[in-house]
């Protein structure tokens, strides 16, 4: 695995997305995902808005790395509420 | 009638998932790990967190790539998806002008991208080149290894002359598809020619559409080889797109560090474009089916 060129904050990074995966499968087979309509303008199920909250993250890291040279871990924080809001009301 | 399901028969698509795993997955990561780092080999590296990201954000140069590689793409859509729908409802439906036609058409997209370069490298030239020749005899001051414009234009026909095909072929497939009893429904209600195109061939070739353009999208944001072969990128950087940089830096340069990071954020772009095209048009289809 040294080709692979690991460092611990990227580990813990791909650690956390597969958990999230493994743990989106067990809650889909525990509680089967109804897909429903939210404030996002179209219809979703639970993957779909994994899937829009993680490219959202990536996107509001990139911009604030873009835009200002504040700590980023303020846009980590803006991403998490952003993950937040759109799986409980997008 | 009760659906069978059968939730063993999500083994079979593991080897699918190792395959993906091992050419996309994997590579995908250590992209990942190099673009945190200022990285010589494996064993000589340095984390330096999103310094990588900042840099190449603030990259005029590539600024402008990405500029001409969106008017380069949004050009050769704009192209190829109409051209490629008039083409393939003017193809015959039966006899042997069927399979002539089909044979003709897949001829382009059976020949390597180097080799498409290398044709219209020769092709355009006005000493030697066929086009160039009568481009210049028309009177057209041509020359696409110094005019900018040329060259650009040269890259658009060349794409538009070896893709084209492949969005015909799908527009074709998909009117096929077709059932007849649509278009006697159609010749019942008196329907124009433009009515039967706009409320039933158009809907029905949605899915294929969606394919082609797809894959028009993403194959023309990552063209390199035929450009690379054309022009070299030039004249200047005028026909560099984001793929011929990116080489540059990763190969030419051996940044590996801000290469990883450049490609991270095309891979973002794509995605992004890909996922909010996709979810428009099959939204679109599902509110005509309502």
């Amino acid at each position: 695995m040294t080709w692979m060129a690991w460092t611990p904050i990227t580990a813990v990074f791909f650690t956390c997305i597969i958990l999230m995966l493994i743990g989106m499968g067990i809650w889909q087979t525990v509680s089967p995902t109804v897909p429903r309509r939210g404030f996002l303008p179209l219809i979703t199920t639970r993957g779909d808005r994994l899937f829009i909250s993680l490219l959202g993250a990536a996107y509001i890291h990139l911009g604030w790395l873009a835009v200002t040279d504040a700590a980023l871990w303020i846009a980590s924080i803006i991403a998490l509420l952003w993950l937040v809001c759109i799986m409980r009301w997008g | 009638m009760n659906k069978i399901t059968n939730n063993k028969a999500w083994f079979l698509v593991l080897p699918v998932f190792l395959i993906v795993a091992i050419s996309a997955i994997i590579p995908l990561m250590t992209v990942v790990n190099y673009s945190v780092q200022d990285i010589f080999d494996p064993q000589t590296r340095f984390f330096v967190g999103t310094e990588w990201f900042k840099q190449v954000l603030e990259d005029t140069r590539l600024h402008d790539a990405l500029v001409r590689q969106i008017i380069y793409t949004g050009s050769i859509l704009a192209i190829e998806i109409p051209l490629g729908i008039a083409i393939a409802l003017t193809l015959p439906r039966k006899g042997w002008g069927v399979s002539a036609c089909m044979v003709l058409l897949a001829l382009p997209l059976l020949i390597p991208w180097n080799v498409v370069g290398t044709i219209w490298q020769i092709f355009g030239r006005a000493d030697i080149g066929l086009g160039g020749y009568v481009i210049r005899s028309l009177g057209i001051s041509y020359n696409y290894s110094q005019n900018p414009m040329d060259a650009w234009i040269t890259v658009v026909v060349m794409d538009v002359w070896h893709w084209t095909s492949l969005v015909v072929l799908l527009c074709y497939a998909g009117l096929r598809s077709i059932p007849d009893a649509y278009y006697q429904a159609a010749k019942i209600d008196g329907a124009s020619n433009w009515a039967v195109f706009r409320f039933i061939q158009l809907p029905k070739m949605q899915s294929v559409l969606v394919i082609g353009v797809l894959l028009r999208f993403m194959d023309s944001f990552m063209i390199y080889t035929e450009p690379f072969v054309l022009t070299g990128g030039g004249p200047g950087n005028s026909t560099t797109f984001l793929s011929q940089y990116l080489t540059r830096m990763a190969v030419g340069q051996f940044d590996l560090g801000p290469a990883a990071a450049f490609s991270i954020i095309y891979f973002l772009i794509i995605l992004l474009v890909c996922w909010v095209f996709y979810t428009v048009v099959m939204n679109a289809g599902k509110r005509e089916e309502q």
